[in-house]
């Protein structure tokens, strides 16, 4: 499997999706 | 003693980060591409030797100053923030450890391995193809990092962070 970070498409694809995650894990916990 | 720790200490840290987070966006949006183009006519040698050790020079300076102004704004609450012992600072205890691996990624993997590859230090092709890899990959998962960091920062504060978290 090609690294996602080799892409800068794909880099910018894995911020956003830890974004995402990061973002929910912390809402959840401040709840 | 507010004004200069969250007034001043708020600007400063803006003030670095912009030049820190700018100057990584140049070698991954711009630098990277660049390089690759001019290999194919041989015309890199003015960006490694003018353009990066300067770029260089101001990003691993400004990631330092970012950090510590960084630290200064929380004062009293750092280990609020970095323990996340209390829910208000979750949202900046995320900020502030991507921007502490972020730091160290400058610091540990970035800087050393560039300064090989820029012949600032001794390497054999093989210890330089390897330092290649090496400063890409970590400059790319900072770049990477840099999204929820700033998603992180913004939505911290105030007003933002009722709206954005609850």
């Amino acid at each position: 499997m090609k690294n996602p970070l080799d892409s800068l498409w794909g880099t910018v694809i894995c911020g956003l999706i830890l974004t995402l995650i990061l973002y929910n894990i912390i809402k959840f916990a401040m709840q | 003693m507010d004004f200069i720790q969250l007034g001043l200490g708020r600007w400063l840290h803006i003030l670095a980060g912009v030049m820190w987070i700018g100057l990584l966006y140049y070698f991954n949006f711009v630098q990277v591409g660049a390089l690759k183009a001019a290999a194919a006519d041989n015309t890199g040698a003015g960006i490694t030797k003018h353009v990066a050790p300067r770029a260089l020079f101001y990003f691993r300076w400004a990631a330092v100053v970012t950090w510590l102004a960084g630290a200064m704004i929380l004062g009293k609450h750092f280990l609020d923030a970095f323990l996340f012992l209390k829910p208000a600072y979750y949202p900046i205890g995320v900020g502030a450890w991507l921007g502490t691996i972020m730091l160290f990624n400058v610091w540990m993997l970035i800087w050393p391995n560039q300064k090989k590859i820029l012949g600032m230090v001794s390497a054999t092709d093989a210890e330089k193809n390897k330092a290649r890899r090496v400063a890409f990959l970590a400059s790319r998962t900072n770049t990477m990092l840099s999204l929820p960091l700033l998603f992180f920062m913004s939505a911290s504060g105030g007003i933002f962070r009722t709206v954005v978290f609850g």
